[in-house]
């Protein structure tokens, strides 16, 4: 059981040196299972290596040579790789090889914008998060077959359009780092709505990563920080399989460890200067754990997201927090401009602010619309008690 | 590695000389060779059926925008090609530029 724990901990490495190497992903993931599957045979009987990855490394491109050259016909490119390395091959010196990490370079070919966005974060977990296909397809409910044709097609396309194995330059290196955030974030608010596999945890991984390879890069700690401090109350926010809304939670419960590194990663994304809307929403969750909440600088704050992603999201948001401040009837009037009507958290948004607002009518019709919506038990469980107590009340 | 730049475009693209910029970047040594083509109404489709041999007026298939150029690009990876398929589109005024991997080629003349 313990081999597990080494494997997943080497696993996104081991592959990531195999795909820059081999230049193929499927041939590489190939690879690395039979090397794990040598290992899980040797490493009981004769120890554990002193540098276990550097074997795995080695273990794994001299199968996939042994099975570059033992195919006959291949295309050109590969003949000539197998050409290349029969050399190296003869002589393996497993202990002393030691592989640059390039983890990094595998994340930027795996969210490369040539790429679908539902390939790129099946992509992502696939190779960097060691998730298996079943598990992928499990926590974005398509069938197993679907995901798995979906990986093939991706793998094969940045094999055959020869998608690159690298950082990306300067120039372009905002875009295309955002572009790898987004598929991060992704994962982990998909992780917040439920389901089997814990895609919250495994985003963070993916963050803490992403900030241990770019440690430099502001708006990397800033969306580790925001899903810390999000991830934080991840014990608190269900009870006996019901949603408790955050004024109603046990603090007990929030992870305090997780909220001062959350805090303490988030300071330092500020002191470089980083004003991005990560930065901004991990300030944003912050101020959401402190007592009583300053829903002024909430809403500020809310604002400049506003400004910087122009999402009616964040103007649900702003909305919650205007009627903190100026009630109902103000968060109301800014809900009225938004076209959400397909986002199940702006009709129960709605709904509440109605209900405030003494407008039992409209609030029960917009509770009911957000019934319609709702994806788990949990939230059902939670709107039909509030429509009763409006009812009733 | 070589990639193929299909460029679309519409019916109303004017099929005078290539100039300017877009001359320019079909200038450049990366480019290999490219083709542009006459507009959908000249084309004619061929397929099996029956056992014999079909012709249909016009494209295989028809859509708003049609492929007008085909250009052939020596690139190292696919971020290259995309540049300068890029590069070639700031060219034009409307269209897009679909970028394919060439699996094998073979050009003679030109």
């Amino acid at each position: 059981m313990a081999l597990d724990g080494v494997f997943r901990e080497h696993r996104a490495r081991v592959l990531a040196t195999l795909v820059g190497f081999l230049g193929d992903i499927e041939l590489a993931e190939d690879a690395a299972q039979e090397a794990f599957a040598i290992a899980a045979e040797r490493w009981p009987r004769d120890g554990e290596p002193d540098n276990p990855v550097g074997w795995l490394i080695s273990t794994a491109r001299n199968r996939a040579i042994d099975h570059i050259r033992r195919q006959r016909v291949l295309a050109e490119k590969t003949k000539l790789l197998a050409r290349e390395f029969t050399v190296e091959s003869e002589a393996t010196v497993y202990e002393s090889a030691t592989f640059p990490d390039e983890r990094l370079e595998l994340i930027f070919t795996c969210c490369h914008p040539a790429l679908a966005l539902e390939a790129q974060v099946a992509l992502t977990l696939r190779t960097l998060g060691g998730l298996s296909t079943e598990e992928i397809a499990l926590a974005f409910l398509v069938p197993t077959e679907t995901m798995s044709k979906r990986l093939t097609r991706a793998k094969h396309k940045i094999r055959d359009a020869r998608i690159p194995f690298a950082v990306p330059p300067g120039h372009q290196l905002p875009d295309r780092l955002a572009a790898v955030l987004a598929v991060v974030y992704l994962v982990f608010n998909h992780g917040w709505g439920g389901g089997r596999v814990d895609l919250a945890t495994e985003a963070i991984r993916l963050g803490r990563a992403l900030a241990e390879l770019m440690p430099d890069e502001g708006e990397v700690l800033a969306l580790l920080a925001l899903m810390l401090l999000h991830d934080a109350r991840k014990d608190a926010r269900i009870r006996d399989g019901e949603i408790v809304l955050l004024d109603d939670q046990d603090r007990g419960l929030w992870n305090d460890q997780q909220i001062s590194e959350g805090r303490e990663l988030l300071k330092q994304a500020v002191t470089r200067g980083e004003t991005g809307p990560y930065a901004v929403q991990g300030a944003i969750a912050d101020l959401h754990l402190q007592q009583p909440r300053d829903w002024q600088q909430i809403a500020a704050l809310y604002n400049t997201l506003s400004i910087q992603t122009g999402s009616p999201v964040v103007e649900l948001n702003r909305a919650i927090a205007v009627a903190e401040l100026g009630g109902p009837e103000a968060g109301l009037a800014i809900l009225d401009g938004l076209e959400l009507d397909h986002y199940r958290y702006f009709h129960s948004a709605r709904a509440e602010l109605l209900r405030r607002a003494g407008r039992d009518d409209d609030a029960r019709r917009a509770y009911l619309r957000a019934l319609e919506l709702a994806q788990t038990d949990a939230e059902r469980r939670s709107l039909n008690d509030q429509l009763s107590q409006l009812s009733s009340g | 590695m070589q990639y193929a730049l299909l460029a679309y475009g519409s019916q109303r693209t004017h099929a005078g000389p290539v100039e300017g910029a877009m001359a320019d970047v079909l200038a450049r040594p990366y480019v290999t060779g490219w083709a542009r083509l006459h507009a959908d109404g000249s084309a004619t489709t061929v397929r099996n059926g029956d056992g014999r041999t079909l012709l249909t007026d016009g494209p295989f298939i028809e859509t708003k925008e049609y492929l007008a150029g085909v250009i052939v690009v020596e690139a190292d990876n696919l971020d290259a090609a995309l540049a300068i398929a890029s590069e070639l589109q700031d060219t034009r005024t409307s269209g897009a530029i679909e970028v394919r991997p060439i699996l094998e080629a073979l050009f003679h003349g030109a």
